[in-house]
């Protein structure tokens, strides 16, 4: 798979310019092409998204409604939340197994501490630095001792859900009165005739929230600059003089942050129940989100605001599986497998097209 | 003493070390853990190490697939799921077709799951060879997949099924030895006479090193890619019956569940590097013997089940920080190559990799 590395090379990482309309004159038509390539995944993941809920509409009925789609966004928060955390690593051409895990381990933790008596607030806290804190270990061992990512998040997966399945393999619940719980208070947005109301939750809102700061991190700060620096082409990254070894670290830590901060939002969702199961295959959900939303593999080429759409379309294709009664819920996964390798595929071809 | 430093070095060495050290810990727990008794209805042995020998079968079964995978500098991640595909396909074979104890139902069960899985495995092959996916993304799109087709052939249901001879599997013992064991051992021996009596096992190191180069020296790497990731598909299939045979159920969420992390592990463990590029049928042996003991073991200490992922994760954390160049200059002083200074290695690419390595091909 050597070629691999020269396909990316060959693809220029096309964020590195600045995004006003000077720079779009003069790099001319040729890079006004490579851009437009850049996001054609991703416009093919949006008509995608928009085809499979009109026919949902048509077919079911009730999908353009503000019950259903407000649902739908409160029950993907946490998915959306750990599909930012993954772009970014993906950009830099690395990846994190160990998400699913993350939350299981900073969900029991965190909600066995409040039940002795730690306040809800600093559980919370904790729950967040626990992801944090497998992040850090995974990314040492990534930049430092040049363990292969897969490798070292897989370790982590591995151990984060050892250690969740030592505190308990029973479910815990947290305290009534933690705060925990105010995270999934309703939010009457829309006050629709019937149940038709729009609703959106604090989880939500965090979710929203992080995909926005992560747009400014990868569009307006040096750090977000090297993060697809490092993916376009990680040795003149470091010739330039970009801290590579800082930053990867760096974002190893905020995709365990943001899986533990997935796991306080999931926690708040389900009553604050959590289980040493929690979480299983999250992992690929958030891949599949973000190779779904046009992030290249490879590194370098992509966009968060692809992956929540990503998610959307994972999001949709579940509600179109359940709103059919006659599909099996035993292909979704062969369904998502399958929606992922198209995805796969069609960035293959985009790349090798771009290549020559 | 060149010959003791020379053993000290082998990582199998390690990995037997470590199964002596297991069980010793369990002999200390309770003198009695290596006796072997005759269970009076049966007739057949039974004991703590006979128990080990036939959880080590499967293990051994998809480590030693993933040992060639490896080896090519590719992994595998859908081992896990098609050991569920190939007892899934076994239970329904043998359920469907309501013959208990005819052998060639067994043989028909056993047949189509490894056809099945050989197909799987090709699929793996031409996205790794032909389309040119990264390895670990088209193999965890099967492993994603295989699972739900594991759940289509049975219906989503745990199908179980009756056939003596296909229960003998597991079950029987030849000469006192469980005969999934056994037969594990016999694949093996048979694999590596075919390795390394012919050029095959050469041809597929060589892709590991260099793709390019085998290429120019004549080897065509894409139809040996896809045979390796078939063979590694119908060997982790044979794993399945292997597994299902002992209780004769399929559980399609629970056969192969985080069982791709003990093929990787036993491979690394038995000094296989994950960089590609040479392989040790026997180290990726031991390393599943080791696993089996250690996943008997952390039960027969009373920790839960579900708790033994965090210790083979340390495992796995000690061995891919052995293998890392900066442990091993602090460790044998000037000895190794200085890294290439371009930072860690993308999955794909083989940069960072010592320049010993490129001094093999």
């Amino acid at each position: 798979m050597s070629d691999a590395k020269t396909l990316a090379e060959a693809v220029p990482p096309a964020d590195d310019l600045p995004k006003g309309g000077e720079a779009v004159r003069t790099a001319g038509w040729g890079r006004m092409w490579e851009r437009s390539q850049t996001l054609l995944p991703t416009l093919v993941a949006l008509v995608l998204l928009f085809a499979m809920l009109v026919y949902a509409e048509a077919a079911y009925g009730r999908v353009f409604h503000a019950g259903t789609i407000s649902s739908l966004l409160v029950s993907f928060a946490p998915t959306i939340i750990l599909a930012v955390g993954m772009t970014i690593l993906i950009l830099t051409a690395g990846i994190d197994l160990s998400v699913g895990a993350v939350v299981a381990f900073s969900s029991v933790a965190g909600v066995m501490l409040m039940n002795i008596g730690v306040n809800g607030w600093i559980g919370i806290v904790l729950m967040i630095l626990f992801g944090a804190l497998f992040g850090l270990v995974a990314g040492v061992m990534v930049q430092y001792f040049s363990v292969q990512p897969f490798i070292a998040t897989l370790a982590m997966m591995f151990l984060a859900r050892g250690l969740a399945s030592i505190l308990s393999t029973t479910p815990v619940v947290a305290p009534a009165d933690s705060p925990l719980l105010l995270l999934a208070t309703d939010w009457k947005i829309v006050d629709g005739p019937k149940v038709n109301d729009f609703t959106v939750t604090p989880g939500l809102l965090i979710a929203v929230l992080v995909v926005i700061a992560a747009v400014f991190f990868l569009h307006r700060t040096r750090m977000g600059r090297t993060v697809y620096g490092i993916g376009g082409n990680e040795a003149s990254a470091q010739l330039m003089g970009l801290p590579v070894a800082r930053t990867r670290v760096w974002i190893y830590i905020v995709s365990g942050a943001l899986a533990g901060l997935a796991g306080v939002v999931y926690t708040a969702e389900v009553g604050g129940k959590a289980q040493n199961v929690t979480g299983l295959g999250w992992e690929l959900d958030a891949i599949a989100a973000v190779v779904i939303g046009g992030t290249l593999l490879t590194g370098g080429v992509g966009y968060v605001l692809g992956s929540v759409i990503g998610v959307f379309v994972i999001a949709a294709l579940r509600l179109i599986i359940t709103k059919d009664g006659t599909i099996n819920p035993e292909y979704l996964t062969i369904i998502t497998g399958a929606v992922l390798l198209a995805f796969v595929l069609l960035q293959r071809v985009l790349t090798s097209r771009s290549r020559r | 003493m060149s010959r003791v430093k020379a053993a000290l070095r082998t990582p199998w060495f390690w990995a037997i070390a470590g199964i002596v050290l297991l069980l010793a810990v369990n002999t200390v727990k309770d003198p009695a853990y290596l006796a072997i008794g005759v269970n009076p209805t049966t007739g057949l042995l039974t004991g703590n190490l006979l128990d080990i020998l036939r959880v080590a079968a499967p293990i051994i079964m998809i480590a030693l697939g993933m040992t060639f995978v490896i080896a090519t500098e590719g992994i595998d991640l859908s081992v896990g799921s098609m050991m569920a595909v190939g007892g899934a396909v076994a239970m329904q074979t043998l359920s469907t077709l309501r013959e208990p104890d005819s052998v060639g139902a067994m043989l028909a069960a056993i047949g189509l799951a490894v056809l099945l899985a050989i197909v799987l495995g090709v699929l793996n092959g031409v996205l790794v060879a032909v389309v040119g996916l990264q390895p670990f993304i088209s193999t965890l799109i099967m492993m994603l997949a295989g699972r739900g087709i594991a759940r289509v052939i049975t219906g989503g249901q745990n199908t179980n099924a009756t056939n003596e001879p296909f229960r003998q599997l597991a079950n029987g013992q030849l000469l006192g030895i469980p005969t999934s064991f056994v037969l594990a051992i016999v694949i093996v021996v048979l694999i590596a006479l075919l390795m390394r009596r012919t050029a095959l096992g050469l041809m597929i190191e060589s892709i590991g090193i260099n793709p390019r180069a085998s290429r120019l020296a004549g080897i065509r790497p894409r139809p040996l890619l896809i045979a390796v990731y078939a063979l590694s598909a119908a060997l982790a299939a044979v794993g399945g019956l292997f597994s299902v045979s002992e209780v004769m159920t399929v559980s399609v969420s629970g056969t192969g569940n985080l069982m791709e992390m003990d093929a990787i592990l036993a491979v690394v463990i038995g000094g296989t590097s994950l960089a590609g590029g040479k392989f040790s049928i026997l180290g990726s042996t031991v390393g599943a013997l080791l696993i089996a003991t250690l996943n008997k073991t952390v039960l027969f200490l009373g920790v839960p089940a579900a708790a033994t992922p965090a210790f083979k994760a340390l495992v796995i954390i000690a061995l891919v920080l052995l293998q890392s160049e900066r442990i091993r200059s602090l460790a044998f002083g000037g000895r190794t190559t200085p890294r290439i200074p371009s930072g860690p290695p993308s999955p794909s690419a083989g940069q960072g990799v010592p320049v010993t390595k490129e001094a093999v091909g």
